[in-house]
Parts: C-alpha cells; structure tokens; sequence
C-alpha cells in the first residue's frame, strides 16, 4: 500500500518516517492499539460519545474568527481557528476525549501521560476525572517550573504530576518517564500520548482526533468566504499535534499552502534552539523514525525554546515527510519575535495567544499572502498559563 | 566460531552474564573492568553502548551512560579501546547492548564491521523490531558473524517466542518482568514461576538467561533455577559507584555473585 500523507502503511511509515520502534516489552500494549484503533474509532457507539463530548463538554465546534485587524495590517484576509475556546483551553482536548474513551474499550483502568506545556497533562487530568479514571502526568522539572498554573490544574482535578528529573529536565524526558511507567505496568495502563510522535498507531491515531480541527475550517470557510480551500492553514508545530489537526483535510489539495512554524529560540543556529526540520536528521526517538536533533554519534541534542510546548527535540513522522516533500513549508520564528506575536494578538484581536499559538502568529509577515489571499491560523491554545513568563519578559512585548 | 554458543556448550547451568556501561565510571575504564569480570569469572560480558535516552533502562544505567557520554564514550573510542581485547580476553563472549539511534548513524553495515572487528559476539538492541531486523538487518549481521540477542517478557504471545527462537542462534533474554532495569521485583513470587515454566515447557532451541532485577547471589541463584543463567548490570554498576580502583571492584562483585 503506498503511504499518502494523511495514511500512513499499515506498519506506520510515511515515506521512510514512523514504524514503531518500541522495546519488547512495550510490543504487546502497541500491537494491541494498533490491531484495534480504527475498528474501535469506526464503531457508531464510539463516534457516538466521541462526537457528543467534543459538543457537550469540549465546545466544539470551535468558532473561525475573521482577525480584521490583523488583516489590515498584513494586507490579506486572516481567519483564526479557535481552539483557545476549547474546555482545558487548547486542541489538547479534542485528543484525550478520544483516547480515553479508547482506553475504555480496551479495558484500561490506569491513564499516564506526558506533557510539556501542561495543556496535554490538563487535557488528560480533565477527561481521567470525567471518566473516573486514575492519573499520572510525567512532566520535566524546569516545565513544572514554567509553568506552575497547570501543574496545579492538573492536581486539583484528581491527577498525580510526577517530575522527570533527568537530561534537560523537559518535554523529552517526561516523555522518557512515561514510557518507562508505561513498560512498567503493560497491562491495566494506557499511555495519552499528546501529540502526533510516539510509535505507530500514535501519530496517526492523535492526527485523526485532531482532524476535526480541518473539518471544522472547511464547512466554515464555505460559510464565510464561499470556498472550502484556504490559501493559506499556519500551525506551530513542536510535536505538531494541532498542526496535524489544522492540516488533515487539507493535505491532499494541492492548492492549499501548509506551513508549520517551529521555535527559533535564540537563532536557529544559536545552539539553542528546537528548530527541528532545519536542525534535524533521520533518526529514531520515542519509538519512531522521524526527523530529530542529534549529533554525529546519535545522541539527542537538548532542544531550547521560551515555549515549554514546542522545546522538544524531534517532529512527528507525518510532519518530516510533509518537511521533507516539501508539501508543507517550514518557518521558524525566535523568541523575541514569539513574544511580539503575542503583543500583536493581544492588542489588535483582543486575543492573549498561548506562547506556542504566538509563533504561528509572529510567522504572518513571512507568508507572503496577497490581499485576495484567505490564511487560516490555528489558535492553538490561550495565554493565561504562560501569564508568568509574559510578565518576566514585559519590556520585550509591550 | 561462536563465543557465545561455546560457552553455554562448557557450562551449561549458573552462567552469570554481567552487563556494565562503556566508559564508566571513568572513560577508560572499559578494557581494565572487561578483563577484570572475564577473570573473576563470568562467563558472558554485555557492554553497554552509552545512548542520551535509553528507554529501556531505569536509573542507574542511564545515570552511568550520561556519565559515560560526559567523560566522550562514543562507539569510535569504544571500537577503539577493544581493538586488542582478544589478546587479553580470548574466550568470554562480548555483547554489546545499547539503542538503534547510535548504530542507525554510525551505519547498521559499518557498526556490524567494526563491532566483529574490536571481538564483539552478539548485539543486544531492544528498541530495534524484529520485523525491521528480518527486513534490513538480518544479512548484514550474518555477514559480520554477530548474534541478536532479543528479549521474552511475561506478555510476549507464545508464537512470537517461537519466531524470536527461530530468529536466534545465542541465547533468549528473559526479561523477570515488567519495569525498565534496576527495578524492584514486585511481582508475586508465583507469578514469575509460573512464567518461566511455561517459557520452560515450550522446549526452545535457545538456552535463556534471566535479566532484570538480578542483582546478588541470592537472586542469581534464584534466577537459574529457571535458566541457564542469569544477567546482571544495575547491581553491578552501582557496585563501581565512588570506588578508586574499578576492576577491583568489579571481581569483588563478580565472587560475591558465584561464592
């Protein structure tokens, strides 16, 4: 079967990325998941609940909001997807109401996830206590740091948040922790994994749930401008989980640019950055072959950005083969001009856009959309976690 | 020849297969604790290949890599340090355990060469499938005359056994049960017995050694009740913490597994 980008072989690969490159121990689990994942999610009960949660509970679907002065001032027609409005705050949602009810059907009692932001450990703190489920989120000490609202999000509602102490003590290592917990306990856990990374069925499964973000954007595009097709679908992209979500209904029309927007950090060639499609090469991390940071030995190389949710060493399988076909364009965006997004937003929409939404955002001058153009943004998320940190960094987005 | 199958055809009960990292505690410590276990006697050696995130492995190992790849361990200066190992160590099989990132870099064909070159018997590679090693890798490990070593845990399905028992000519890697390296055995005793009979019963063409959780004599002891042996590499490394003299700490060790 030959691989399209929005389905992967039955074995995962998009192109020469994914598989599952997992531990004997963690086999069974995978497999498992693998066997059932798209029998599970075509049964009409599950799209049943699926599709009534992400109404009742989530608040979709989520309103495309016409950004007439951003418009102005870039000269084109900007429409905002907004995710910020989903319940915990983020697309993070759509994908634990998906999976938790997966874990239901396959007999899992136990829930563990791994979060770099904490959107995806609230994401699945949410649905564990709405399911009555028990909850461990593995999350790197300098994010609990960072990001202290959602560490305590996470507690009040019910979960337990486990801090990863090792390596550079973020994204990466917490996802390190949750595989570990997860070999440990291979028959009563299901692994939440938040973005579209991880062995295969993960990133196809987490793309699917996300897709819903795209079917959304296409039935109110027709609403809105009379075309289904934008010219434009901006993401941010660290794992690339909302990404995936914005792309999926897009990937295979041609005439529709994708572009996903990575953390610069200091400089793409500062050594502190997490720009991974112009930093990374082939390599395997998490249990797929993807595009990832490392040096000439196969060690991963520590990922850095002023955004917790995009500091990770890799991208998913889909996204380095949508890289490396140059099917999407790849952007990446520093700190500082991240921060002056979040300026942009806040000022001229009314809209305080998470640090990971703002690098999307800071990416509108880079387009070069024309004023016929219609550019869809992924809201991914809303500021009020990172209110600490764009308090620190005051001076840079006033 | 193959190290590795005459070694279960001299000693076939008790082999105590001791796994340590590659350029830890110090990085040329390598050569002086593989001679030092060879002689105190044990009978297989796993040399662990330093990897930044090594999934598989708990604490203590991934501690020791990140010291190991502190102190510049990479596999030139690991292929390196072996060269003349063969002269020293004629007879113990050397495995060399780590991640397929690394190897994938360094070139599946290249690592193979250089790997049977420095004296290595088999490779240990947990993350690397069995359906990928069939597809790409099975040749290329022929060629080079290395051995897979891949593991059984308490869920792998009976068929699937029997494939990994095709699929080797070594030895079977028992994992005791479920959790990364190091960790405490929380399984009910019953449990675990009952697993490795039933591994037992199945009559395999592979002898097995026991790994995970092994760390003295008792639990060794133990262990090959139900094998040919068992592996031990968390104990160890942590029996190489803060003391000066490594190879003297590594046949303490060794003799106060097999007293």
């Amino acid at each position: 079967m030959k691989p399209t980008y929005q389905q992967p072989t039955e074995r995962g690969y998009y192109g020469q990325f994914g598989g599952a490159f997992i531990p004997e121990m963690l086999y069974p689990n995978v497999e498992e998941l693998r066997q059932q994942y798209l029998s599970i999610m075509a049964e009409p009960e599950f799209q049943q609940e699926y599709q009534q949660l992400l109404r009742d509970y989530v608040g979709r679907p989520t309103p495309l909001f016409e950004a007439k002065r951003l418009s102005a001032k870039y000269n084109t027609r900007i429409y905002l997807k907004r995710e910020d409005l989903c319940h915990t705050g983020a697309h993070k949602v759509n994908n634990t109401v998906g999976q938790i009810l997966l874990a239901k059907r396959l007999g899992k009692t136990r829930i563990i996830a791994e979060t770099g932001a904490g959107q995806h450990g609230v994401a699945t703190a949410t649905v564990c206590a709405l399911m009555g489920m028990e909850c461990i989120v593995y999350m790197g000490e300098v994010d609990m740091e960072r990001q202290k609202p959602n560490v305590y999000r996470m507690r009040l509602l019910g979960a337990e948040v486990r801090a990863a102490m090792s390596g550079s003590r973020t994204l990466k290592d917490a996802t390190n922790e949750a595989i570990r917990d997860w070999i440990s306990n291979p028959v009563d856990t299901h692994y939440i994994i938040g973005s579209v990374v991880g062995p295969h069925p993960y990133p196809d499964l987490v793309a699917r749930l996300q897709a819903v973000i795209s079917e959304e954007m296409r039935k109110q595009l027709l609403e809105k401008t009379g075309s289904e097709l934008p010219n434009y679908v901006v993401a941010c992209v660290g794992g690339g989980s909302n990404a995936a979500g914005a792309f999926y209904h897009f990937l295979e029309e041609p005439s529709v640019q994708l572009v996903a927007v990575e953390a610069a950090g200091h400089g793409v060639h500062s050594g502190h950055s997490a720009a991974t499609s112009v930093l990374g090469t082939p390599g395997v991390i998490h249990g797929s072959r993807t595009l990832l940071m490392q040096d000439e030995d196969g060690q991963i190389t520590e990922p850095y950005s002023i955004s917790a949710g995009l500091d990770y060493p890799g991208i998913g399988p889909l996204h380095a083969f949508l890289a490396d076909s140059k099917r999407a364009r790849f952007i990446s965006i520093e700190d500082e001009d991240a921060l002056r997004g979040v300026a942009e937003c806040s000022r001229l929409e009314g809209i305080i856009p998470a640090l990971e939404t703002a690098h999307a955002i800071a990416a509108l001058g880079q387009l070069g959309a024309g004023p016929d153009d219609v550019v869809v943004i992924n809201l991914s998320g809303r500021g009020d976690k990172d209110l600490e940190t764009y308090i620190k960094y005051a001076d840079a987005i006033m | 020849m193959n190290r590795i199958k005459d070694a279960f055809a001299k000693k076939q009960k008790n082999l105590l297969n001791i796994y340590f990292t590659a350029g830890y505690p110090s990085l040329h410590d390598t050569v002086p604790i593989l001679k030092a276990l060879s002689e105190a006697g044990a009978d297989l050696i796993e040399i662990g290949m330093p990897f930044s995130d090594p999934l598989a492995d708990g604490p203590v190992i991934q501690q020791s890599s990140t010291v190991a790849l502190a102190n510049g361990m990479n596999l030139r200066v690991l292929f390196e340090q072996l060269k003349d190992i063969r002269a020293s160590v004629p007879e113990t099989p050397i495995l060399l355990m780590g991640y397929l990132n690394p190897v994938m870099q360094f070139g599946v064909d290249n690592f193979c060469r250089e790997a049977a070159a420095a004296g290595a018997d088999g490779v240990i590679l947990p993350d690397l499938p069995l359906d990928d090693y069939v597809a790409e890798y099975q040749d290329i490990f022929r060629r080079h005359n290395l051995r897979p070593v891949f593991l059984i845990t308490p869920q792998t399905a009976p068929e699937r056994i029997r494939r990994i028992d095709e699929l080797t000519d070594s030895f079977l890697y028992l994992v005791s049960g479920p959790g990364t390296t190091g960790g405490a055995n929380t399984q009910a005793e019953g449990v675990q017995e009952a697993y490795f009979q039933r591994i037992e019963a199945m009559n395999l063409r592979n002898p097995r050694l026991i790994g995970f959780g092994i760390g003295d004599k008792a639990s060794f002891q133990n262990a090959c009740q139900y094998a040919e042996g068992a592996i031990i590499g968390s104990a160890f490394i942590r029996a190489l913490d803060g003391v000066d003299d490594a190879p003297a700490a590594a046949k303490r060790f060794v003799s106060s597994v097999l007293a």
